[in-house]
């Protein structure tokens, strides 16, 4: 495996997808590694970080291969009543050469899948966009993206679960709480999980 | 408890942060100078990672409900304790009702106050980090808001630092060679180890966003996100590259033109705006050898001392750096000795 040291206790491992980054994160937290700090999947990575001090990193970069079964999840499925009428949809659609109506229409169509949570606690990276909706960042990101906006930048779709600064297109809003640490899984979404967007009146 | 009087700049609780969770998109935060944080604390007889507080800037005022030992350290404040100048790098001894003054920070940037027994606040997600950008932990601290202070097991001996660390405004952080070299100009290579950076006002405990010649990338585009840690020097469209700090995003896609190495970070915390920043090159061996180094030199340097020594070596230490001092005040608890010049 393509494996790059970041910094004294980081360890980038190149994945085939995020699926391959979860497996191998599954697989590492069986090897209960000693001084390991943090397994964060990436797009098509795994940071593996650990304390350089009680951890041989060398010996743990040496010891990585692709997981052989490192167990499977059972997918949620989620749906999200969204109303459509973001800041960005009528500009969006514009640019994208289509009315409002057929970019709603074409992003609520798909199933999408959860690659991984990242950004902000809970933000969802969503893949399975219709290539042809694919678009650039905002140039200006805004200082304050409501919580509950749906939105998309390059080839994902996601949803802000607090407010925070953003640059992403902005579709909508739904009502949902992504991410709450009072539960026992803090996240609503895992990666893997599976979900569609409705439009709602 | 103590009581906030003023909380300075922006003073919130930090320990250690939260590890294992950053594969939520949760970020770690923690103290921004952990060094220090871990010296306060070993200072009071707390475990090492114990909440206690970060103050930017300006420190905070506050009065106590009761008898604690206390341990400043970090940035230089202008530290006065019930009127009297005290120092830092050593515990002190605080009687119920005095107010300790913090002061502005007169060199680094931050400050740690530990407090014998810790500050006890809801952990949330294993840690009690006032976490800055997803907002979580407890809030920073506001006048008229009680802190709680935790239960000390044992009253321990007091302990000072010897060589405490000085912070300028001019420093050159080592970096080891960061991911992405191949999407920089040679041009941008060298221009970042040769030019001097200023440390702009946007700085926060997220990122230090420096000045300076624009680093061009000869890739544009986007990385695809990836996992982020600390001391990573990611370089956005504008070619102003930003040191990521304690309390940066779990993941990122801007690319990595080097990573400070981590006996440095606690240098990166303590540039105040307008600073000036040059890097240098070290290989990842030479980076092990400075983290040993340090941790060798803070178990060699904590002092354990009795009263008496700590009240004399603050009044050498207060006589020292303070030309125009008239006279100073130290309780060990039991006895209050005056000295003037």
């Amino acid at each position: 495996m393509k494996t790059r040291f970041m910094g004294e206790g980081g360890l980038l491992v190149e994945t085939a997808d995020a699926a391959g980054a979860h497996a191998l994160r599954r697989a590492l937290l069986q090897r209960r590694i000693p001084g390991l700090r943090e397994l964060i999947p990436g797009y098509a990575s795994l940071l593996i970080v650990a304390d350089p001090l009680s951890t041989d990193m060398d010996a743990l970069a040496a010891s990585l291969s692709v997981p052989v079964d490192a167990g499977t999840r059972v997918p949620r499925e989620h749906e999200f009543k969204v109303q459509y009428g973001g800041e960005d949809l009528a500009v969006l659609a514009k640019r994208l050469g289509m009315d409002t109506a057929e970019l709603v229409r074409r992003h609520a169509a798909p199933t999408y899948t959860v690659a991984f949570l990242g950004f902000a606690p809970g933000f969802p990276y969503l893949t399975g966009l219709d290539p042809a909706l694919k678009s650039p960042r905002l140039a200006r990101p805004r200082a304050l993206v409501p919580a509950g906006s749906v939105a998309m930048a390059d080839e994902f779709t996601g949803i802000y679960p607090q407010a925070t600064p953003g640059g992403w297109n902005v579709l909508g809003r739904c009502e949902t709480n992504l991410f709450d640490v009072s539960r026992a899984e803090p996240a609503l979404l895992a990666p893997g999980d599976l979900v569609r967007f409705t439009a709602s009146p | 408890m103590m009581e906030v009087l003023a909380p300075g700049r922006l003073t919130t609780i930090q320990d250690m942060g939260r590890d294992g969770y950053g594969y939520l998109g949760v970020p770690c935060a923690g103290a921004a100078d952990r060094l220090n944080l871990r010296i306060a604390n070993r200072l009071v007889g707390n475990p090492e990672g114990a909440a206690a507080l970060e103050m930017t800037a300006e420190g905070a005022s506050l009065r106590f409900d009761a008898d604690a030992r206390v341990a400043l350290t970090g940035g230089a404040l202008e530290l006065q304790l019930d009127g009297a100048p005290a120092p830092m790098y050593q515990t002190l001894s605080v009687k119920a009702g005095m107010e300790l003054r913090c002061g502005r920070i007169t060199q680094g940037w931050r400050s740690y106050l530990a407090v014998a027994g810790g500050i006890q606040a809801d952990p949330v997600l294993g840690s009690r980090s006032t976490d800055t950008l997803a907002k979580l932990g407890p809030a920073p601290l506001e006048a008229g808001m009680r802190v709680e202070l935790g239960a000390v097991p044992v009253p321990g001996a007091g302990a000072y630092l010897r060589s405490a660390p000085q912070y300028a405004t001019r420093v050159r952080l080592r970096i080891l060679a960061g991911l992405h070299q191949e999407w920089f100009a040679p041009e941008a290579l060298l221009a970042l180890r040769n030019s001097v950076f200023r440390v702009s006002s946007q700085s926060d405990r997220i990122g230090l966003r420096l000045e300076g010649s624009a680093l061009q990338r000869i890739k544009q585009g986007e990385l695809p996100s990836m996992g982020m840690v600390e001391g990573a020097v990611q370089v956005p469209g504008s070619g102003q590259p930003i040191v990521l700090m304690a309390n940066h995003g779990a993941t990122g896609g801007y690319p990595v033109i080097g990573k400070v190495i981590a006996a440095d970070l606690h240098l990166a915390a303590q540039l105040p705006p307008g600073a000036e920043v040059g890097f240098m090159d070290v290989s990842r061996a030479e980076a092990m050898e400075a983290l040993r180094r340090q941790e060798l030199r803070l178990s060699q340097d904590l002092i354990s001392a009795d009263a008496s020594l700590l009240a004399a070596r603050a009044l050498m230490q207060l006589a020292g750096n303070h030309a125009s001092l008239q006279q100073a005040a130290v309780s060990d608890g039991k006895r209050r000795i005056r000295i003037r010049k």
